[in-house]
């Protein structure tokens, strides 16, 4: 990588590791190196002492207890062991799961295996800001329902569900609640117990602390929740996630939300000036640009916008030398498919080819935001410029009137 | 995706872009893709007396590897007669591109581009 600052407006698809986690990362790969299972010398205690405080610095975030947070190698593992853990454990209750069509792969690929095994899942469609349709929900809960699996915010749009009145319909109707909340811990609040949810899915990586370890919340009391074991081998977390714990990694996953705890309030507040600058401008300085998610219920850091009549992977390239962001095009993706959340929400192929996620994170200047601006806008143009349909759209023909020969 | 040199130089420096009229009877437009398919490519060429392609304009909607290969499709359309036109194939947009396999698609769509605008161009002068 050269000497010239690459701006990074791809924090959705990772974080870069706090310099503060790295420095409390460290001591725990050659100087503090036991294994935390080992009970019988000073090196497993050493390193037992500091897994049980990293448990406590991520239970306080959650203002949960810390008997209540199981370690995993990332949020896929913890939604994998959360459906499936559930699934399996409640089998003599019920089959029947009710998610979005919305939510990440981690858990719609969960559902498919799950279904594969016999069990019945829903998935319930969103409307075009992605909201969730709460007389949907609880219309589509019967007696075989387990479990209900809604993601707090949205990794591509950033959109927000209404996890209190999901909550509610789930306590009235005796079904587990459980949320992939990869996306908002560490940079919203994320007070599981007060709104009723009894699993919750996260990772380091999302939180400015290392990939390679993540955690779920489960529930211990009024109700106690329990989820069968994916990984087994010797019954470490409770019996509920065997394997040696990754002690520098949750080392690090532990600082990170100690960080967040205290910074997170102050880093929304400064991203979401900085987010809103950087929308505003797009909106004033060119054409037909369409914000994609509710803008009321939004995660601070995150802009999913599309720039009508420019495909996603070409304006990228535009700029991607010195701008790094995701694109819901489908050139972008190893499968040629769309972005299925931005379908989801109904707003056609061709807005979702021409979509671009920009999410910003606690290392973004204003500097970068002015660049981008600036970069972005004359990407669109140039792009523009190439564009055959927006040179249609100029003229005044009707697009949707097109004989287009497909391919 | 990690293109090659001179796929970036041909998105970076796009060749030949641009409108011919499509009204007028020395000039064939060829508009295949859709919208929905993120890939929409416009290549219109411009034949003089002698059956020759004097000129060749393109616009594109895509992503990089669909503007380069129809970016070098009208670079090679220039000076050739219409039967030599005709005869580009796919595989040698993604030869000189070094197209990565997941693109080659791109290459098929530049080549019914050229094709759409020959056989405009020979509707239009039956």
């Amino acid at each position: 990588m050269s000497d010239k600052r690459l701006i990074y407006l791809d924090n959705n698809a990772t974080t870069p590791t706090d310099p503060r986690v790295v420095d409390a990362m460290l001591p725990f790969f050659h100087n503090v190196p036991g294994n935390a299972a080992s009970r019988n010398h000073p090196f497993g205690w050493a390193a037992e002492e500091a897994v049980d405080y990293s448990r406590d610095q991520i239970a306080k975030l959650l203002d949960v207890d810390s008997r209540e947070i199981i370690f995993t190698s990332g949020a896929t593992e913890s939604d994998n062991l959360a459906l499936k853990g559930v699934y399996e454990m409640y089998q003599r209750k019920g089959n029947h799961i009710i998610t979005l069509k919305t939510e990440h792969k981690a858990v719609l690929d969960s559902c498919k295996k799950i279904e594969k095994l016999g069990g019945e899942v829903t998935y319930l469609d969103v409307d075009d800001k992605g909201m969730i349709n709460l007389v949907e929900l609880e219309a589509a809960i019967k007696k075989e329902t387990i479990l209900i699996s809604v993601m707090w915010a949205n990794n591509e749009t950033g959109v927000i569900q209404p996890m209190k009145e999901i909550g509610d319909i789930c306590a009235k109707h005796g079904v587990l609640f459980m949320s992939d909340a990869t996306q908002a811990v560490g940079k919203i609040k994320t007070h599981p117990k007060e709104l009723g949810i009894h699993l919750m899915a996260f990772t380091g990586h999302k939180m400015y602390g290392p990939k390679g370890v993540g955690a779920l919340f489960v529930n211990r009391k009024n109700p106690r929740v329990k989820v069968t074991s994916q990984m087994d081998g010797g019954g470490h977390e409770r019996g509920m996630r065997s394997g040696t714990l990754n002690v520098p990694g949750i080392v690090g996953f532990g600082a990170a939300a100690e960080i967040a705890r205290k910074e997170m309030d102050a880093d929304a507040a400064r991203l979401s000036v900085l987010r809103d600058k950087l929308e505003k401008a797009f909106m004033e300085n060119l054409e037909e640009v369409y914000i994609n998610g509710d803008p009321a219920h939004r995660m601070p850091h995150v802009c999913n916008i599309s720039f009508k009549h420019v495909e996603g992977e070409g304006l990228m390239m535009t700029f991607n030398q010195e701008i790094g962001v995701s694109s819901g095009s489908a050139c972008t993706s190893a499968s040629l498919e769309p972005s299925y959340v931005l379908i989801a929400y109904g707003l056609g192929d061709d807005l979702a080819h021409s979509s671009i996620r920009f999410s910003l994170g606690r290392f973004t200047t204003e500097q970068d935001i002015d660049d981008t601006i600036a970069l972005v806008s004359k990407g669109v143009t140039h792009m523009r410029d190439l564009s055959p349909i927006w040179e249609m759209y100029k003229e005044g023909v009707d697009l949707d009137a097109v004989q287009w020969t497909e391919h | 995706m990690a293109y090659s040199e001179k796929l970036l130089d041909h998105f970076k420096n796009p060749k030949n872009v641009g409108t011919l009229d499509k009204t007028d009877s020395n000039v064939g437009t060829g508009l295949v893709g859709a919208p929905e398919c993120g890939d929409v490519m416009r290549l219109q060429i411009q034949v003089d007396a002698a059956g020759i392609i004097e000129d060749a304009k393109f616009k594109t909607f895509g992503c990089g590897s669909a503007i380069a290969s129809s970016s070098l499709a009208t670079e090679w359309l220039k000076g050739k007669s219409l039967d030599e036109a005709m005869a580009i194939d796919n595989m040698a947009i993604v030869e000189e591109l070094a197209l990565p396999p997941v693109k080659i698609h791109c290459s098929v769509l530049a080549e019914d581009a050229i094709k759409g605008a020959i056989e405009d161009y020979k509707s239009k002068n039956a």
